[in-house]
């Protein structure tokens, strides 16, 4: 028995988009302080399952529910979940011209504390927040007067995603591929960014292909997803196994169940 | 596409100045012909030139035939069905503005600009023009100070004839278009701008153009003259009540700059567009064009149309003086079954002379947005250059943006660029804004504001923000 009550609860979960299933039926329960990782072949619904949990308007839930600290969110607006504590780390971050980077993080992080009936911040106490936030994912300064994400690089577009995770201070962050596109240093520093925000009370979903973010970052549970359904869980281990026998490995648990 | 749904009710917008002033009015009958025009010469006590010129401007605009080569589709306009004269009635001479019919000072108060003197905006100069007459200017005894004159055009033409009679239709001659020359007929008000040599004008001067009345033509005929070495920024608003009639508004506005001059005119249009089934709204078919006359002399339009069911728009620059420079940036939103062709000319006479065109599209709904745009370079136009970028947005799947851009160069030894885009809000920008929590409605503002940065951050500062409002607004519903 766990002591205290789940972040988060994806509950025989199925959905479509254009009427072509993707999830079938996935179960998922996150409790405060735990880390997921979640691994699998590209197109296995890894990515679909957490834009479903960010409420992506493309997908139409057909079976199960999504529940967020108690709450069925399956018919909230995606800046609902926002306001109200999930985060969604992109894979692809994207590119909105015109729009300061800086304005965008305010506005974002004021609707989040406006929620949290925390004051909202003007420019001034702004600036003072995000730049002890930029010292996080180590992120100049600069960044923030360019728009969002245009002429960044993949890398600093990560860092960017991180630099919101930071602002939003979410109860669960569900990280997409975060590490693909990273160099060493740069996936240190991200990781240990992740680290620094995260605590005994939130939860951390990890999407990813790769050990070597798990290393820094070593997840309680390991998920392997095929054909939009969880077909495996195990302990940290299970990723170490993984990357030694690959996917292939995996497809006998398919002929098993 | 859910979200195309949501895009489409969010672009849906009450217009907020509708409503129609109650007040005595004095019309004179509809129609047009040579009476028509002495009996509004005669009103407004014009000398003989400025008959002359009506006439003239007339006699021209009968042989003339109504442009049919813009991207616009309308119903023929009668000239016959039109009042040419309206105003409110009030005293003959008013010597102060107590003496303003207090219902058009509230007028103006609803519309945002407040004229009297315990109200009135502290750091614009404000002609109000209402109909075919301008109400009140504020701030003339401090700009008279320094030599500015800033009145009503009737008012120039009776105190200041000289400079009238110089200069008036030296831009825009009578027989330049059809509309020019039909306001060059029947123009009943509008401002004049005089800045005197070596003069930087201590405010900004601005116009407020309304329309109240459903059936008559609004003609307005604006004139700025900046001497040597001066500069001014003028502003230009207008609105309309909505009638299911359309409204013709045919104005002229006409700038010149002499050496080392600048003129800056900036314009945030919001006529009454017509509703959703584009049923009424104000046809709007201005020419507006700036002379650089002198050298090192520098003209800038900036404008963001908003308004009207037809756009038919084309503020230019002549650039005659060595090294003038011609700017024109502009915002374009149309949105239900509104029509906008606009743009700009920009023509490359004197050498070293240097244009810049930033043209920003947005249309939504069913509507039909189009940039058109010449950029000439004279036979003397050596070492000259132009750059142009001209974007469209496109929100949601019906709308459309079309770009002309004309380019007409007899001197190899200048410089023309040319950039042009088309973007969509996509879902995936509209996902990740609200998935930072931020609302679908400021999610499509943010992105249609940053669509527009460019041009916002040339207008004036008061005008940024009312400009930013007015899109904001423009894009303002109820979520699905």
């Amino acid at each position: 028995m766990k002591e205290s009550d789940p972040i988060l609860e994806v509950e025989n979960l199925s959905a479509s988009t254009d009427n072509l299933p993707i999830l079938k039926g996935v179960s998922l329960t996150v409790y405060p302080g735990e880390i997921h990782a979640i691994m699998g072949r590209n197109g296995c619904g890894k990515s679909t399952l957490s834009k479903i949990i960010a409420g992506h308007p493309s997908y139409n839930i057909t079976n199960g529910y999504i529940k967020f600290l108690g709450e069925n969110i399956n018919s909230l607006e995606p800046e609902e979940r926002s306001q109200s504590g999930i985060f969604l780390g992109f894979q692809y971050p994207i590119e909105i011209p015109g729009v300061s980077n800086l304005e965008f993080l305010r506005v974002s992080t004021n609707a989040r504390r406006k929620f949290l009936n925390k004051e909202e911040l003007d420019t001034f106490d702004f600036e003072e927040l995000v730049k002890e936030k930029l010292e996080i994912v180590k992120m100049d300064h600069a960044f923030l007067s360019r728009s969002v994400n245009q002429g960044f690089s993949g890398g600093e577009k990560k860092r960017n995603e991180i630099l919101q995770m930071a602002l939003l201070e979410p109860k669960i962050a569900i990280l997409d591929e975060t590490d693909s596109g990273l160099d060493i240093d740069a996936l240190r520093i991200v990781a240990s960014g992740i680290k620094k925000i995260s605590n005994a009370q939130t939860g951390i979903i990890l999407i990813t292909h790769y050990q070597r973010l798990l290393d820094e970052i070593k997840p309680n549970y390991v998920h392997v997803m095929s054909d939009g359904q969880i077909i495996k869980t195990g302990e940290s281990d299970l990723a170490l196994e993984l990357e030694e026998k690959g996917y292939e490995w995996t497809d006998n648990f398919i002929k098993e169940t | 596409m859910v979200n195309e749904n949501l895009v489409k009710d969010v672009v849906k917008e009450p217009y907020k100045y509708g409503f129609v002033t109650d007040i005595e009015t004095e019309k004179i009958e509809k129609g047009l012909n040579e009476d028509i025009i002495k009996l509004i010469s005669q009103k407004k006590e014009e000398p003989k030139f400025l008959l002359d010129f009506r006439l003239k401007a007339f006699k021209k605009w009968q042989k003339m035939k109504e442009p049919d080569w813009a991207a616009l589709g309308y119903k023929k306009i009668d000239y016959q069905d039109i009042i040419y004269y309206s105003a409110p009635k009030q005293k003959e001479k008013l010597s102060s503005l107590d003496e303003v019919d207090p219902k058009l000072l509230e007028t103006f108060d609803k519309l945002g600009i407040p004229l009297t003197e315990q109200k009135k905006l502290t750091n614009v100069a404000v002609d109000a023009v209402f109909d075919s007459v301008s109400i009140a200017t504020t701030f003339r005894e401090e700009l008279a100070e320094h030599g500015v004159i800033f009145c009503s055009i009737s008012e120039a033409v009776k105190n200041h004839a000289d400079l009238i009679e110089k200069y008036l239709g030296t831009v825009v001659p009578t027989s330049d278009n059809y509309f020019a020359a039909l306001n060059s007929a029947v123009f009943s008000d509008g401002s004049f701008v005089y800045i005197p040599k070596g003069v930087t004008c201590p405010m900004d001067l601005s116009s407020y153009f309304r329309i109240n009345s459903g059936d008559s033509g609004q003609f307005e005929r604006t004139l700025i003259i900046a001497e040597e070495s001066s500069s001014v920024s003028y502003l230009e608003g207008c609105t309309a009540p909505m009638f299911d009639t359309n409204t013709l508004h045919a104005a002229v506005v006409e700038l010149i700059a002499l050496d080392d001059a600048s003129i800056k005119y900036s314009t945030v249009q919001n006529w009454y567009a017509g509703d959703e089934e584009g049923i009424g709204g104000i046809f709007n078919f201005v020419t507006k064009r700036g002379k650089c006359l002198g050298k090192r002399s520098k003209i800038s339009w900036s404008q963001v149309e908003t308004g009207s069911a037809i756009t038919w728009k084309y503020p230019s620059c002549l650039l005659l003086g060595e090294e003038s420079v011609g700017e024109f940036y502009s915002v374009a939103l149309t949105n239900n079954l509104q029509q906008a062709d606009t743009g700009t000319k920009m023509i490359h006479i004197g050498p070293k002379t240097k244009s810049t065109i930033v043209s920003k599209g947005i249309s939504a709904g069913n509507s039909k947005n189009s940039y058109r745009g010449l950029v000439k370079m004279g036979t003397k136009a050596t070492g000259s250059r132009n750059y142009s970028q001209c974007d469209s947005m496109l929100i949601g799947d019906q709308a459309s943006a079309n770009t002309f851009p004309y380019i007409k160069s007899q001197q190899p030894n200048s410089e023309i660029e040319h950039e042009a885009s088309t973007c969509r809000i996509s879902e995936d920008q509209l996902f990740y804004l609200q998935s930072r929590g931020i609302e679908f409605e400021e999610a499509v503002s943010m992105m249609v504001s940053g669509f527009c940065r460019d041009v916002f951050n040339q207008l004036p500062m008061e005008f940024a923000a009312e400009a930013d409002k007015l899109l904001a607004l423009k894009l303002e519903g109820s979520v699905g």
